[in-house]
């Protein structure tokens, strides 16, 4: 069976986690803000799956399991904010939640 | 008997106390009765001290109280010297002090500070009397000052015109130069002779130093600077003529019998010091003769009655330091005796008459007094008769004294003599012309009030003092060296000495009395009249201060006003908040700003792993 090659798999990894951070940092609603941090995990991930597997080793899947409950655990968290946030100032704008600034 | 002389301060320092615990709160009889008691006691006292003292070998009696500071080798103390010289100044202080104390009562009735007026000159009493009597020199030192306060205080009396305050910090500051002069002359006294107590520091000076060596013509003039900023001596005499902003009292007994002194009572007293330094010595004659000139000519041309009598002082002054110059030590405390006495009694004649005047001071506005305030008038007669030294008043002998013994002390002596009776002329016209236009021409100022017996008991005693105040000379050849007799003075220059003050008062007559002689054609020329204007603004000295010294110096505060030091402080401070302004735009409250600046800070730590 063919493998993929590591470095192929270690790109696609990095591809998806540049793309999430370009989210973060471009996106103003903040439910896609929440998603592109799900994609930058998944694509941590990823790396740490073929790292495992590049070595044979089952601690990268096992890392992959704890980076799921993570982020599940961050989501629960983070809607239950994003709900706070959209009752308070009636706007999902990162931008316009600026009231601690200095 | 002499046990008691520490009662004598003492007894003002008590009305002082009680006047100003109570706070006005007294009624102005009990005022009344307190503050001329105080002083009246102390009269009291001296007489008995001085008649004790007078008719025992008159050794110098020293009175020791209490050690005031005990700092490594100095121990100043509390101690009082009696003396003829302190004795004599004892009579002038608290007799013509109880006099002038009886006249205010008069004279201040229901003015609303009557009682803190009677705090102030027990206060300025005690403090002149502890001048006098110090033992050693910082005490005198502490009275100095201390007659320095209350002039300061009484002739800001009348607080509410911001001119009397102004006069009054004019005093204070001026005379300030020179007790700077005297404290670093005492500085240096006690740094070379190791004591400060008079007598021991006399003896060392003449033990240690040469005649004419630096350090005591040093120190000599440091004293002088002391001496004539205190008794307005050119150049620092501007101040006395602003200091008639006072009430009259206070005009009569601080600037014209006792404080104005001191500077004359130092250097008799320290005359040893003076005697080491003879150019010193020269200087104080010098001084004496130039202060004594130019202010006879200022008096000449003030039209206010209390300026002329100012400038008139501030000249009879200039005689007692023109004596202590020439050596006729007694002479000056003599002259200081009598003057005291006529210069009294010439201004609270002249305070009576600006009484009835409604405080009017003008000259120009009085005018045919002399039948409506008879008693003024004639005290006033008798005064100006002693200052021209008229024969057989008090101030023709100690005038007389002074002028021959200055003629008989060398070719500078015949200098100063020359000055003195040039002055003594200048003396006789401005006097003259002072009683001429107030009390004689046509009236054109109505008088109303009638005087009080408050105003003239004292104005007659006076009077009688300055006819015969000579007769109550001590003799103080236990204390001061009489000068050196040279060979008999010449008839002409007594012939001259004489005859001066009567030529004056003669061309007064001509000119302010009878008019013959006319100015009008002489005065109305520009040259004239800007030397009057000159003369009237006291030798343009007060411009020359206010350029000089004032208006620098109010610039240099003006620059300075957000003080040159807190620089330092006030710059750190702002680069402090400037910092943090620029860490406060960094917190933007923005998401994405943090997001954006956390990725930079990892790709700054990554990059670090990476190259190093």
């Amino acid at each position: 069976m063919n493998t993929i090659p590591m470095t192929h798999g270690l790109a696609l990894a990095a591809m998806l986690f540049s793309i999430g951070l370009t989210g973060v940092l471009v996106r103003r609603n903040i439910l896609f803000v929440l998603m592109s941090i799900e994609l930058m995990l998944n694509a941590a991930g990823l790396a740490f799956v073929f790292a495992g597997a590049r070595w044979g080793q089952a601690d990268g899947q096992i890392f992959f399991l704890l980076i799921l409950t993570l982020a599940a655990a961050e989501v629960g968290v983070a809607l239950g904010l994003v709900l706070q946030i959209y009752r308070r100032f009636g706007s999902l704008d990162v931008d316009a939640i600026s009231e601690m600034k200095g | 008997m002499l046990g008691l002389l520490w009662l004598i301060p003492i007894a003002p320092l008590v009305g002082f106390l009680i006047l100003v615990s109570t706070e006005g709160r007294l009624s102005p009889r009990n005022v009344s009765w307190v503050g001329v008691g105080s002083i009246g006691i102390a009269a009291l006292l001296t007489g008995l001290i001085g008649a004790t003292f007078l008719n025992s070998p008159m050794e110098p009696f020293t009175q020791v109280l209490w050690t005031w500071m005990s700092v490594g080798g100095f121990a100043p103390q509390i101690a009082f010297y009696l003396d003829a010289l302190s004795l004599n100044m004892m009579f002038v202080i608290t007799g013509v002090g109880f006099l002038i104390h009886v006249y205010s009562v008069g004279y201040m009735r229901g003015d609303a500070g009557f009682s803190r007026f009677f705090a102030y000159m027990n206060l300025f009493v005690f403090a002149m009397l502890v001048l006098v009597l110090a033992d050693n020199l910082v005490l005198l030192f502490l009275g100095w000052e201390g007659v320095g306060l209350c002039s300061y205080l009484l002739i800001g009396f009348w607080y509410d015109n911001p001119e009397n305050g102004y006069a009054a910090r004019k005093a204070f500051i001026v005379t300030r130069v020179g007790d700077t002069a005297m404290a670093l002359g005492l500085f240096l006294l006690f740094k070379h002779l190791d004591t400060l107590e008079i007598q021991p520091l006399m003896e060392r000076a003449s033990e240690n130093w040469e005649s004419g060596s630096t350090l005591a013509v040093v120190t000599a003039l440091l004293l002088l600077g002391g001496a004539v900023g205190k008794s307005a001596q050119l150049p620092l005499q501007t101040w006395l003529p602003d200091a008639m902003a006072g009430p009259t009292p206070v005009s009569a007994l601080i600037h014209a019998a006792t404080m104005v002194t001191a500077g004359v009572y130092l250097i008799a007293r320290t005359h040893v010091l003076f005697s080491l330094a003879p150019d010193v010595q020269l200087a104080v004659g010098m001084v004496g003769a130039a202060t004594l000139l130019i202010s006879g000519v200022t008096a000449l041309t003030q039209t206010d009655i209390k300026r002329v009598l100012a400038y008139s002082t501030i000249s009879q002054v200039g005689y007692m330091f023109l004596a202590l110059g020439v050596g006729a030590w007694s002479a000056a405390i003599f002259h200081l005796m009598t003057h005291a006495f006529f210069k009294a009694l010439l201004f609270m004649a002249a305070g009576a008459v600006i009484l009835a005047l409604h405080h009017e001071q003008d000259i120009y506005k009085m005018g045919g007094l002399w039948r409506r305030l008879p008693v003024a008038f004639w005290t006033f007669l008798i005064g100006a008769c002693a200052l021209v030294a008229m024969p057989m008043t008090a101030g023709y002998f100690s005038k007389h004294e002074i002028l021959l013994t200055a003629f008989d002390n060398g070719p500078s002596g015949v200098g100063l003599w020359i000055a003195g009776v040039l002055g003594a002329l200048l003396t006789a016209i401005y006097s003259s012309k002072l009683v001429l236009i107030v009390f004689f021409g046509h009236q054109s100022t109505k008088t109303s009030e009638k005087l009080d017996i408050n105003l003239h008991v004292p104005l007659v005693i006076l009077a009688v003092l300055s006819l015969f105040g000579a007769l109550l000379r001590i003799p103080l050849d236990s204390v001061l060296p009489e000068p050196a007799q040279g060979e008999e003075i010449a008839g002409w220059a007594e012939w001259v000495t004489n005859a001066l003050p009567l030529i004056g008062i003669g061309l007064a007559l001509l000119i302010y009395g009878t008019r013959s002689i006319s100015l009008e054609h002489w005065l109305t020329k520009p040259i004239a009249e800007r030397l009057q204007r000159f003369w009237f603004d006291g030798w343009g000295l007060d411009w020359l201060y206010d350029r000089l010294l004032v208006r620098p110096y109010c610039a240099i505060a003006k620059l300075n006003h957000r003080d040159v030091v807190d620089f330092l402080y006030t710059g750190l401070a702002t680069i402090i908040r400037g910092c943090h302004l620029l860490t406060t735009r960094t917190q933007t409250g923005q998401l994405r700003w943090y997001a954006a600046s956390m990725l930079l800070g990892t790709l700054l730590v990554i990059a670090i792993g990476l190259f190093t």
